[in-house]
């Protein structure tokens, strides 16, 4: 498998006055060429902040201070801004959580699009508006002509991040971060927005991190995914794998939340407790607190370990023992 | 947008009428001129003639209809003291007090706006402290005396600047201005900088507050995210976006500029409305004090009538149509 990106050991700080806030600490995963990697977890497990990391948007008081972030064989972790600035927009794109904020409101869209194309590029305004127009039409938005001359506010929410998709795919980039990019909408346009991305990136080999919280989407997208908890990875594998036989106990819940024909009128478990505060996280493994399996063992670090072929787990008392459900 | 400016036209109207009376009332309460415009020694007929004369032995109602019906012909009255249009004697005024607020308010952008997009760009920079704490400073310092100050530094001591009077001046559009000569812009200077001194703070803080307001905002991450050169984030994205504000308060700060100027034109002898309306309450020359605030009022309903405008312009999401 040649790959597209290679996260290893990555670690983004907040130095907030409350206290250093650890929101990635030490993740790695690998995302294929033309793969799609699903980055899964609650709220404030650190998905967007690795999102961020990637393409060196963490803000103050946010640094990445440690890991490397490989792309074609160079470290976007220690590479200048300026070089970073060439690969953002143009070999990796973003696509955000909220279309409704996305796009900057007193611009039209055409400018939006026109200077995307441009900070790239040396072509005239005339064919970066044709390729800004082609980009509208290929993500199904109708009449595209006339709604480059529109603003944001006279789009739907799913129009304006689809508005979003034509921007990131402008360059056909090598990788689309989708951050959540169907959470904010309804299930319907949510369903189209999914398979319009799935394939536009097959047809343009495009590799794609999605992040989301919802384990149904990533089910019938993703290729390989990571599960995250507390700024950690706590499994990973191929898709179908870990949601057949997760071994993680949080994983293990996350899909018991999850509702879904063959389990039809069991009651929903839901993981019990609260995602902990990341200044305030238990000694030892972080799920420790909510995890039906915890014991004194789990008072100590847990590594993640490769525990099947292709598959790890960050747990010392792993759901190994049952059959594939 | 027709719909729309005939229901403001019509508004403002209201808003006129309204003021006219509240205006008329309290000019009325606050004094009798007879005590100050007649001669002490006039005997009685003297005196009832000349009450005649101004129209004051007519009740207030009476006085009022009289003052509407010539207003509506374009007669704001009669000064008592300079026995001629009030009208005429303000708007030969108003040119020097409207290039004075103009002037400042052109100084307070053009200081305040640069140094409010630095402060809000670099919130923890040295410089950032110093703007921030000299914008404390533009808004506590007294006008007439950071006036005075200036007088006693760039006209007494070092001799650059003249400090008082509008020196030469050059007609346009038929009106008398100091900007349009070297002299006459050598003697605007100063005053105007003294007038924008709390202007300059405010924009500097209204820019501030809001870079970093939208610097926070999704849409100037996105477009980071799209790889677009700092300088175009911040001169086209959050420059764009803080305009709004500022173009609003500063459109609307003009209003009161010029209301409010009679505290610098007194300190440098600027011979504007503000110099003529305080020698005209001194005496209570009632048509002069009525016709100023009424033309201060119509100037303030003109001006927010073209910051509405102008917002609309500036932000697509404002939509005039009807509603408002
Ligand atoms: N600017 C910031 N300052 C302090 N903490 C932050 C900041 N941004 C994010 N965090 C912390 O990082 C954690 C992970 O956030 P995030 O990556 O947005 O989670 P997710 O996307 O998985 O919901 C959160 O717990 C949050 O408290
Ligand atoms: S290590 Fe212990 S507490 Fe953590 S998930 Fe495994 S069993 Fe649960
Ligand atoms: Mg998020």
């Amino acid at each position: 498998m040649t790959t597209t990106l290679e996260v290893r050991n990555l670690r983004t700080h907040f130095f907030t006055r409350a206290g250093i806030v650890k929101a990635v600490d030490g993740v790695s995963f690998t995302v294929g060429r033309g793969k799609v990697m699903g980055l899964v977890g609650e709220s404030g497990s650190g998905k967007t902040v690795t999102g961020f990391s990637i393409i060196g948007l963490v803000d103050p008081p946010g640094r990445v201070v440690e890991g490397e972030i490989l792309y074609q064989g160079r470290n976007l972790a220690t590479i200048s801004e300026e070089e970073m600035r060439h690969l953002r927009g143009n070999r990796i794109a973003m696509i955000f959580q909220d279309p409704m904020m996305t796009l900057n409101p007193v611009l039209r869209v055409d400018t939006q699009m026109i200077e995307t194309v441009l900070a790239h590029e040396k072509v005239s305004k005339e064919e970066a508006r044709q390729r800004a127009r082609d980009a509208l039409g290929m993500v199904g938005i109708p009449s595209p002509d006339e709604r480059l001359k529109s603003y944001p506010h006279q789009f739907s929410g799913g129009m304006r991040q689809r508005v979003a998709i034509a921007i990131a795919l402008l360059h056909r980039p090598e990788l689309i971060i989708a951050d959540e990019p169907t959470t904010a909408l309804d299930v319907t346009i949510q369903g189209q927005i999914l398979a319009e991305v799935q394939k536009l990136a097959a047809n343009t080999g495009t590799s794609l991190i999605w992040i989301t919280h919802d384990l149904s989407v990533v089910a019938g997208l993703a290729d390989d995914i990571a599960v995250m908890y507390a700024g950690r990875v706590v499994e990973d594998g191929p898709v179908s794998e870990v949601l057949d036989r997760p071994l993680h106990p949080y994983t293990h819940g996350l899909i018991g939340s999850v509702p879904s024909r063959n389990k039809r009128g069991e009651p929903l478990r839901q993981i019990p407790g609260m995602t902990p505060s990341l200044l305030k996280l238990p000694a030892g493994c972080a799920f420790r607190t909510r995890c039906p399996r915890a014991d004194e063992a789990c008072l100590a670090d847990q590594p993640l370990r490769a525990l099947l072929p292709g598959r790890q787990a960050r747990c010392i008392h792993p759901h190994l023992d049952e059959v594939p459900a | 947008m027709t719909v729309y400016l005939l229901r403001r036209i019509s508004q403002s109207f209201l808003v006129l009428v309204a003021m006219s009376m509240i205006v008329f009332i309290g000019v009325y309460a606050v004094g009798d001129p007879v005590e100050i415009l007649i001669s002490p020694d006039a005997d009685q007929m003297e005196r009832e003639r000349a009450i005649q004369a101004l129209g004051l032995d007519l009740p207030l109602w009476e006085q009022y209809g009289v003052f509407v019906w010539r207003a509506l012909h374009g007669d704001l009255g009669r000064s008592f003291v300079y026995n001629e249009p009030a009208l005429q004697l303000i708007l030969q005024k108003m040119p020097a007090t409207l290039e004075l607020a103009f002037g400042s308010m052109f100084i307070s952008v053009l200081i305040g706006l640069p140094l409010g997009m630095y402060a809000g760009l670099r919130p923890e920079s040295p410089g950032s402290k110093m703007i921030m704490a000299g914008s404390i400073l533009g808004f506590s310092l007294p006008t007439f005396w950071v006036g005075l100050m200036l007088i006693m530094v760039f006209a007494v001591q070092l001799g650059w600047l003249p400090s008082t009077g509008r020196g030469e001046t050059a007609y346009f559009l038929g009106l008398q201005w100091s900007f349009l000569t070297a002299n006459g812009l050598s003697h605007l200077i100063m005053p105007a900088i003294n007038l924008a001194l709390f202007k300059i703070s405010l924009v500097i803080r209204l820019t501030r507050s809001g870079v970093r307001e939208t610097m926070l905002m999704d849409y100037v991450k996105f477009a980071r995210a799209k790889g677009l050169s700092p300088a175009r984030v911040t001169f086209v994205h959050v420059f764009k976006n803080i305009l709004i504000p500022v173009v609003t308060v500063v459109g609307l700060e003009l209003g009161s500029t010029i209301a409010f100027s009679v505290v610098t034109e007194s300190v440098f002898a600027w011979p504007g409305m503000g110099k003529l309306i305080i020698d005209s309450i001194n005496v209570l020359d009632r048509p002069v004090i009525v016709a100023y605030l009424m033309i201060i009022v119509l100037m303030f309903i003109t001006i927010n009538l073209i910051v509405d405008l102008l917002y609309s312009a500036l932000d697509p999401r404002v939509r005039l149509e009807g509603k408002a």
